[in-house]
């Protein structure tokens, strides 16, 4: 994990559960949507917001205390945070480094922007996108064919029309 | 055999299959490949070709048909969902046939039932049998589908009918596509970057139609345009008279997958080109050479 400028950390290590850096600076709320954290689960979280990073020159930072992210929830985070590592955390040591990759295949998180899509006409439908390409990144409906592409992911997991690009 | 979703799900020799046992019964439509078994059609957007050339072909097979055409008089206007009504069908049947105004939604049919799901039209996605009917046309007419050129010209972006034919389209060697349309009712990129054949854009029909064996035509929908009179100024570019016709090559031929409005002169239907009629008839014989595959042992 990258220090933050000055000597003193914002907020202070955590013990065991996930650290997820290098977001890009404003989608920590998305990642945590994605993640399906509200805050009432009673989970332990930090958010860091805008602070500066010598890779990406803004970053977020989400530490979520008690709560290892799977494999799945980490691929899902590259959707919206492309740039983002994942720290599992076990007694303050890091235990492992999550690879991200973009998944193949993401269900019921995304929305299906075809209004004549069976998707969003079925009560029994869920969306599930297929990756076409990774970068940049292109989605594609499974039912109605609709592509999407990054903005749009973004858009619609942060709720956002204004997000800059990566 | 598995559910006919999409173009896709049907590979050359698939097609070819279909076309052999197509002409046998375009000479007799008769046969008992369905003999003891039944066929559902579940067309929940009302239509008249598709509906009845289903109909006739699972008789014709000796099979049972039940089913519906138009939501109306169903659960459906009770509030029953797409999969409810499958599951229920699945009870009933072999095979389901499905019209349906949602894109995707003979997938999503295709999901909740084991039993052979057929794409008789999803909303503005696919028409896979339709296109059957289409090449069949051209193999009778041609002897073959191959080498073909081809002229896609209306409505290419909202026409299932299209999106189908590009598709089937991959599965042969055609010498190369005119899309001929208004730039706003141009291919969909999703559907254009996956075909592997040379293809040109372009709006003119007039600039192209020397070249072309085949003219594939489709309606320009009202509906599809902001500006009223943007529709009225444009249609008038993308109707099939006899002066269009007039540069036709000798043994081209023009296809409809009909309904057909005033896309086509009706004076157009009494030249050598016109083929829209015969493809029309086809609509039994092919769709009993398809059900034949799929479900006659």
């Amino acid at each position: 994990m990258e220090e933050p400028t000055k000597k003193e950390l914002l907020v202070s290590k955590i013990k065991n559960g996930t650290v997820v850096d290098h977001i890009p600076a404003g989608r920590a709320l998305a990642v945590l949507k994605v993640l399906k954290i509200t805050g009432s689960e009673g989970l332990r979280v930090a958010i860091v917001l805008n602070v500066e990073s010598k890779r990406i020159g803004k970053k977020d930072i989400v530490k979520i205390e008690d709560k290892e992210v799977s494999e799945n929830e980490a691929n899902l985070i590259t959707l919206i945070a492309p740039t983002a590592t994942i720290n599992i955390i076990r007694d303050y040591e890091v235990v492992e480094k999550k690879q991200l990759k973009v998944p193949e295949v993401v269900k019921g998180i995304l929305r299906c922007p075809n209004p004549h899509c069976i998707t969003n006409n079925d009560i029994e439908a869920t969306s599930v996108f297929r990756t076409v390409k990774v970068k940049p990144l292109k989605m594609r409906c499974e039912y109605c064919e609709t592509e999407i592409d990054e903005n749009d992911v973004i858009r619609q997991i942060l709720g956002n029309p204004q997000i800059k690009p990566v | 055999m598995k559910s006919i979703i999409s173009s896709y799900d049907l590979t050359r020799e698939d097609v070819e299959e279909i076309f052999k046992l197509a002409s046998k019964f375009v000479k007799e439509q008769k046969g008992d490949s369905l003999r003891g078994k039944t066929v559902a059609l579940a067309f929940f957007e009302p239509s008249t070709r598709t509906y009845l050339s289903f109909n006739k072909a699972v008789i014709n097979l000796g099979g049972n048909v039940i089913g519906f055409s138009g939501a109306e008089g169903t659960s459906v206007t009770k509030g029953e969902n797409l999969a409810d009504t499958i599951r229920m069908l699945d009870n009933y049947s072999d095979a389901i046939v499905i019209r349906h105004k949602f894109d995707g939604a003979a997938k999503l049919a295709s999901e909740v039932t084991d039993k052979p799901v057929i794409n008789a039209g999803d909303g503005k996605h696919e028409h896979p049998t339709q296109t059957l009917i289409d090449l069949f046309t051209v193999f009778n007419h041609f002897g073959t589908t191959d080498g073909l050129i081809y002229g896609l010209l209306g409505d290419l972006k909202y026409a299932r009918t299209v999106n189908s034919f590009l598709r089937m389209l991959t599965r042969f060697k055609p010498k190369s596509v005119y899309l001929i349309s208004p730039p706003q009712l141009r291919p969909r990129n999703e559907f254009l970057e996956e075909l592997n054949y040379p293809y040109k854009i372009t709006s003119n029909v007039y600039d192209v139609i020397e070249d072309i064996d085949v003219l594939y035509v489709t309606r320009i929908q009202k509906e599809r345009f902001l500006d009223e009179l943007e529709y009225e100024r444009i249609k008038e570019s993308y109707i099939v008279d006899l002066n269009l016709v007039s540069k036709m090559k000798k043994d081209s031929i023009i296809l409809h997958p009909l309904p057909r409005v005033n896309e086509i002169d009706r004076r157009v239907d009494k030249t050598a080109h016109a083929k829209y009629f015969e493809q029309a008839s086809y609509g039994v014989p092919v769709r009993m050479a398809l059900l034949k595959k799929i479900l006659g042992e």
